[in-house]
């Protein structure tokens, strides 16, 4: 409350230095750290510009009559109706400026959409409500998350700086090189934006829409989607990381081995509290959003798995895997196959079937979920059968 | 002159009053019975949509979700939206017109009164049904009024068909009155008022009863073909099955962009009509203002993609979108040269349709330059999508619609109510709205250029400070609408007696009638010299 006082404060006194929340105050584009970025602003401004001069005109010559020709002072009407030569100026002067202006507009936009000779290119996929990120040729490819807690959201934890501004992996890329992005999305419109680079695509389903950008400075930038996409359109924000070029390239090393160890992981042999040790984990950061943490979803958009019998019937758990897997199509349900890792997948169809009181005791392992991705079909493992019985009581 | 009949005459001749009971407005002919009824209905959408509002800037008034679900917040986004464009101030338009336009142009009634009686009556069916949506299992329209595919075929709730349904009835209803006002205007008109005698109101209507013919069957063809792709297994807007969900974009704004116009025009014909006679001197330039008026209408027909500069459209597509947009900004300049040159060296008082046309005048310019803005392709990269275009539509939408209409209200309430307002009050009405509209509106520039996207919920901490001023604002310009309310039925439950011309520098047949206005006027058409 005393800081809602301090700000209308600060507000009427027209102030704008208020040290450290300097930026709640931000009235203007930023510049941004590339050449087309600088470009923009500079549009941005000149047309402020005009639209300033102009006003100042048309409302002073308005402002002057309302004091001047008021009847309370006297004023008689002049009767003057009609001037051709008035209306030819008044119409030719705009139009000889709007021309000037379209120039550079003009250069700034060829500029823009020159997407040709790209150092790297790397292909932007959104999905609900998340972003997808693979450098074309490098078999490098990661998701990125919102990061900010729940408890932050919901008003229990004190909000920080970067609140629904943060991701759990950013996108890297390196500064001085010419990045293109291949824009798309897997289920409705987004539209991929970071401010500082100037870059706002349409992210379209079926489409590929191509941007780029060269940034000059290192540093952290931050953006949002930029079309309304569904329920959580609000939670799905962009972060890149412009890095030195050694640095760009330490990170995709280590990025790779990350990824090969990851996928040594499916061949462990995983018990039944792993995992559903690491199936609430991936699903209340992957699933939760629309099925929630409490699995009772928010039908008739988002089913409950809480006591459904795709979660709970013995006979099911074969489609269970696939619409993990697969998707539904037509639905928000998207498929999972790039997403997630088969021991995520494993993990969360294992702790779907057993969370909440859907106390199936069946458990689904990696090594059937990468069966099951390469033949389509589910078959049971055979070494697990000994296990779950006496696991289930544990539990 | 005309036939001033004695409205509650009980002797058996033609000229009747209205009849009695609820009946009367269930099966009234009657273009000032149909005119208020439309009047009414939308100043209750109004409220409606206002109230939505009101749950929206209440959820950003701070950072963090406070009183709404993110799922319900969409809803309220779209309906606020569907119900103030379709609702409040479309048939608040053609309420205005039955009323005035057959005044005007010294006619009798509207050209096809049995048909005027439904195109009103469609409204309140429509309406309900789309606000019922709310009400269903999965929540009503969460996609935005825009209403994009595929989040509003392939991803949308249940309700959808409802909604496509009410747009259906809300189009054939928008359809029948111009039909009816292309045809009054054309046909009614008394002797000796050709075409250029006309009123600019008519004018202004008259383009806009095209523009509405032209594209409110595009919009029935649009959410035609999201209930086939819904429940009919075509492919119209979904790729993965050859469609196109741009198609969907290219054929919304196609109907969107001359919709926009539909909201503005008549203003621009109020405003003509209001400024000259307060500042007691003849509109300058009438017959460029008919001009631009056309000029503005036919580039409404391509300029369309403007709204569409990041979906990814070839470059010369893009050039060419925004030639034509920045185009616009010359005929809307003349009209406004032509109002300040129209005040310049008059004599003006400051009676409350007057105040409301002038902050119509500087605010709906405002509007118009960050339009100007927008319109250059390479910084609509940046704007596109974010408060600063949710600022930009409603210093136009709301100062250009709804003060042109608060304004005519004010304007024409003597004639309608034989009464005076309480001026007074309406101008306590004015500068509160004015004040409220512009905290709440202004700062919205300043989010959108630091980066908030539209459509959120939710938001970074940087934008607290100014989305608090605008929720102050907005709760201020909320309630003081119910202020309106007040000095609108204080005026037709009593007040001064109001002359047959109450305004010094009115001109128009519509002053030569008494006020209030008998049931029937021009019975005998009038004779313009």
């Amino acid at each position: 409350m005393r800081q809602q006082a301090r700000s209308l404060f600060l507000l009427l006194a027209g102030s704008t230095a208020s040290g450290s929340s300097l930026a709640e105050w931000e009235v203007n584009m930023t510049e941004g750290v590339t050449a087309v970025s600088r470009n923009i602003y500079g549009l941005h401004m000149t047309i402020l510009m005009i639209c300033v001069v102009i006003g100042v005109i048309v409302f002073g010559v308005m402002f002057y009559s309302i004091f001047k020709h008021r009847k309370s002072k006297g004023a008689v009407p002049q009767q003057f109706h009609e001037s051709t030569l008035v209306e030819i100026a008044w119409t030719s002067i705009p139009f000889l400026i709007l021309v000037l202006m379209a120039i550079p507009a003009t250069k700034t936009l060829v500029d823009i959409y020159n997407t040709d000779e790209a150092d790297i290119d790397i292909k932007i996929t959104g999905y609900q409500w998340k972003w997808q990120y693979e450098y074309v040729g490098e078999d490098v490819s990661f998701f990125s998350n919102l990061s900010t807690p729940r408890e932050e959201v919901t008003n229990v934890r004190t909000k920080n700086p970067n609140y629904l501004l943060e991701v759990d992996e950013p996108l890297v890329i390196p500064v001085g090189k010419k990045v293109r992005f291949l824009v798309t999305a897997a289920d409705v419109i987004h539209s991929w934006w970071v401010p500082a680079l100037a870059v706002k695509r349409d992210a379209i389903p079926g489409f590929i829409n191509e941007a780029w950008t060269n940034i000059d400075v290192p540093g952290t930038y931050r953006g949002q989607c930029a079309e309304l996409c569904g329920k959580d359109h609000g939670y799905m924000p962009i972060v890149v990381e412009a890095k030195s070029e050694a640095d760009y390239e330490a990170w995709l090393v280590a990025k790779k081995e990350e990824a090969e160890k990851e996928r040594e992981l499916t061949d462990k042999v995983w018990s039944m509290e792993e995992l559903m040790a690491r199936g609430e984990q991936t699903y209340n950061k992957v699933c939760a959003v629309c099925h929630q943490v409490n699995g009772t979803g928010m039908p008739p958009l988002f089913p409950a798995l809480k006591g459904s019998a795709m979660a709970t019937e013995a006979s099911q758990i074969a489609a269970h895997v696939d619409i993990v897997v697969n998707g539904k199509k037509g639905t928000a349900m998207q498929s999972f196959a790039n997403q997630l890792s088969e021991v995520d997948i494993a993990a969360v169809v294992t702790y779907e079937r057993n969370a909440w009181g859907n106390n199936t005791g069946e458990m689904v392992t990696p090594k059937e979920v990468m069966e099951y991705k390469k033949t389509g079909k589910y078959v049971e493992e055979t070494a697990k059968q000994a296990m779950p019985a006496k696991q289930q009581a544990s539990l | 002159m005309t036939s001033a009949t004695d409205t509650h005459g009980g002797h058996d001749d033609h000229a009747h009053g209205p009849a009695k009971g609820l009946m009367r407005w269930v099966l009234t002919t009657n273009h000032k019975d149909i005119g208020s009824m439309y009047l009414w209905f939308s100043f209750i959408m109004f409220l409606t949509g206002g109230a939505m509002a009101m749950i929206i800037r209440a959820e950003l008034f701070q950072p963090g979700l406070h009183i709404v679900e993110p799922a319900f917040f969409n809803q309220m986004t779209t309906m606020h939206g569907l119900i103030m464009v379709f609702g409040a101030v479309m048939p608040a338009f053609v309420g205005l017109a039955n009323w005035m336009i057959p005044m005007q142009i010294g006619a009798p009634d509207m050209a096809m009164p049995r048909m005027n009686n439904w195109s009103f009556w469609i409204l309140p069916f429509a309406a309900v049904m789309l606000i019922s949506t709310l009400f269903m299992e999965g929540g009503g329209p969460n996609f935005g009024w825009t209403f994009y595919a595929p989040l509003s075929t392939d991803y949308s709730p249940p309700s959808t068909t409802f909604f496509i349904f009410a747009i259906h009835m809300l189009g054939i209803s928008s359809i029948m009155g111009a039909i009816n006002i292309i045809a009054t205007i054309l046909n009614l008109r008394a002797p000796g008022m050709t075409m250029m005698k006309m009123p600019l109101f008519v004018w202004t209507w008259l383009i806009t009863a095209y523009l509405l013919i032209a594209v409110m069957p595009v919009l029935a063809g649009a959410v035609t073909m999201m209930l086939l792709d819904i429940h009919f297994g075509t492919s119209f807007f979904n790729a993965g099955g050859g469609g196109d969900p741009v198609l969907f974009q290219h054929i919304f704004w196609f109907f969107g962009h001359p919709e926009v116009y539909i909201m503005i025009l008549p203003s621009f014909g109020i405003v003509s009509a209001i400024i000259p006679a307060f500042a007691r001197k003849g509109l300058f330039g009438y017959t460029s203002m008919v001009y631009a008026t056309a000029s503005i209408a036919f580039l409404s027909f391509i300029v369309w993609a403007h709204h569409m500069f990041t979906v990814g459209i070839p470059l010369i597509g893009e050039l060419f979108f925004m030639y034509a947009t920045m185009l616009i900004a010359v005929p809307t300049g003349v009209k406004v040269f032509n109002w300040v040159t129209t005040m310049f060296r008059g004599s003006m008082t400051f009676e409350t349709p007057m105040l409301f046309s002038i902050a119509f005048v500087v605010l709906f310019t405002i509007g118009g330059f960050s339009g100007l803005m927008l319109s250059i392709a390479p910084a609509d990269f940046q704007y596109h999508d974010t408060y600063f275009v949710v600022a930009h539509f409603h210093y136009v939408l709301v100062p250009g619609a709804i003060f042109a209409i608060f304004a005519a209200c004010y304007y024409w309430l003597p004639k309608w109510t034989g009464h005076m307002y309480d001026e007074t009050l309406a101008k306590t009405h004015f500068w509160l709205s004015f004040i409220g509209m512009n905290l709440t509106f202004f700062p919205m520039h300043f989010v959108g250029l630091a980066g908030m996207p539209r459509r959120i919920p939710d938001y970074a901490l940087q934008f607290a400070n100014f989305n608090e001023i605008s929720s102050v604002g907005g709760f201020l310009f909320g309630t003081t609408q119910f202020l309106f309310l007040f000095i609108i039925i204080k005026c037709i439950r009593g007040g001064e007696k109001a002359p047959a011309k109450p305004w010094e520098g009115a001109e128009g047949l519509e002053w030569s009638v008494p006020s209030p206005a008998p049931y029937h006027t021009f019975t005998t058409p009038p004779d313009v010299k």
